[in-house]
């Protein structure tokens, strides 16, 4: 599986998906700056890390969502690639219309920075089969403004197309209908809050966060 | 030629920042403060001659997020 992790000015977990990739997977991710205007050929999967990215000016995602690397970034997923935003990354799959809705600041207002329980709520996807649906996990979340919103509409089609992958199974930041995670309809774009990239080894404390890349080893070889 | 942008959030959109400054403007001994909503104000120094239609476009493809907020444009 070839993979790109793309760096934008403050990001600050692209390191970590990097290792979990490497050591899952077997092969060294590319690592992609933000201005660069086109991806490496060949890709099975782009993740978009955590951070702060242009340190959250204008809104979280916005500044990085309109970078050259973003143009690249969409094509390649209409095409069908694979991509996972997390945290920062979820922030700027919505900014760039990837994924609908949007991640406001959290209900409490603070910063939430611990492990939460969360609802695998589909495991039929390629970031989940190695899930069971309904099963708990425990992942780490570390944002401000992870609270998703989305009209009525847009949520009743979220959850009536399986497309709400995760949930929070504790109150973590406001979340309408306790999402975490969504998948966009072709099924090829996920984008969480929760660091799966925290958690894929003992000396991590846990290891739930491993599984989603053994499922996406599995399935892009 | 100058535009002042002003950014809000939609009706509906609950605004957790809105309700904080609300409750600290109780604290501050305030009272009847009955909602507040937090925008965002941008100011733009436009080449003069600027299209509406180009400030229009820059707030919709940037300066908003139109899945949660409205703007209103004012040229000065």
């Amino acid at each position: 599986m070839r993979s790109a992790v793309v760096v934008f000015p403050g990001s600050n977990c692209d390191r970590d998906l990097a290792v979990a990739l490497t050591k899952i997977t077997g092969q060294t991710p590319a690592m992609v700056w933000h201005k660069d205007a086109e991806l490496p050929d060949g890709l099975d999967l782009i993740a978009l890390p955590g951070g702060f990215s242009y340190g959250d000016y204008l809104r979280s995602g916005a500044m990085s969502a309109r970078s050259p690397v973003m143009r690249a970034v969409i094509e390649a997923a209409n095409e069908g690639r694979a991509v996972l935003g997390v945290c920062n990354g979820f922030q700027v799959l919505t900014e760039a219309g990837l994924l609908p809705g949007a991640l406001m600041r959290n209900s409490g207002l603070d910063f939430v920075c611990r492990d939460v329980a969360l609802t695998v709520a589909n495991s039929q996807t390629m970031f989940t089969s190695r899930y069971d649906s309904g099963e708990t996990i425990r992942i780490p979340v570390a944002h401000h403004d992870g609270n998703y919103v989305a009209d009525q509409a847009v949520l009743d089609r979220l959850e009536g197309e399986g497309r709400v992958v995760f949930r929070y199974a504790e109150p973590v930041n406001g979340s309408a209908r306790g999402i975490a995670g969504i998948i966009n309809d072709a099924g090829n774009v996920l984008g969480l809050m929760p660091h799966p990239e925290r958690l894929i080894e003992d000396e991590q404390g846990g290891t739930d966060g491993r599984r989603m890349f053994e499922a996406l080893a599995a399935a892009l070889g | 030629m100058k535009a002042r942008v002003t950014v809000t959030l939609k009706p509906g959109v609950l605004d957790p920042q809105g309700r904080a400054i609300q409750n600290a403007l109780g604290g501050l001994g305030f009272s009847g403060v009955n909602g507040v909503r937090q925008g965002k104000v941008i100011e733009l120094d436009l080449a003069d001659g600027t299209p509406p239609e180009a400030i229009d476009d820059m707030a919709k493809k940037l300066l908003a997020n139109m899945v949660i907020e409205n703007y209103r444009v004012e040229l000065t």
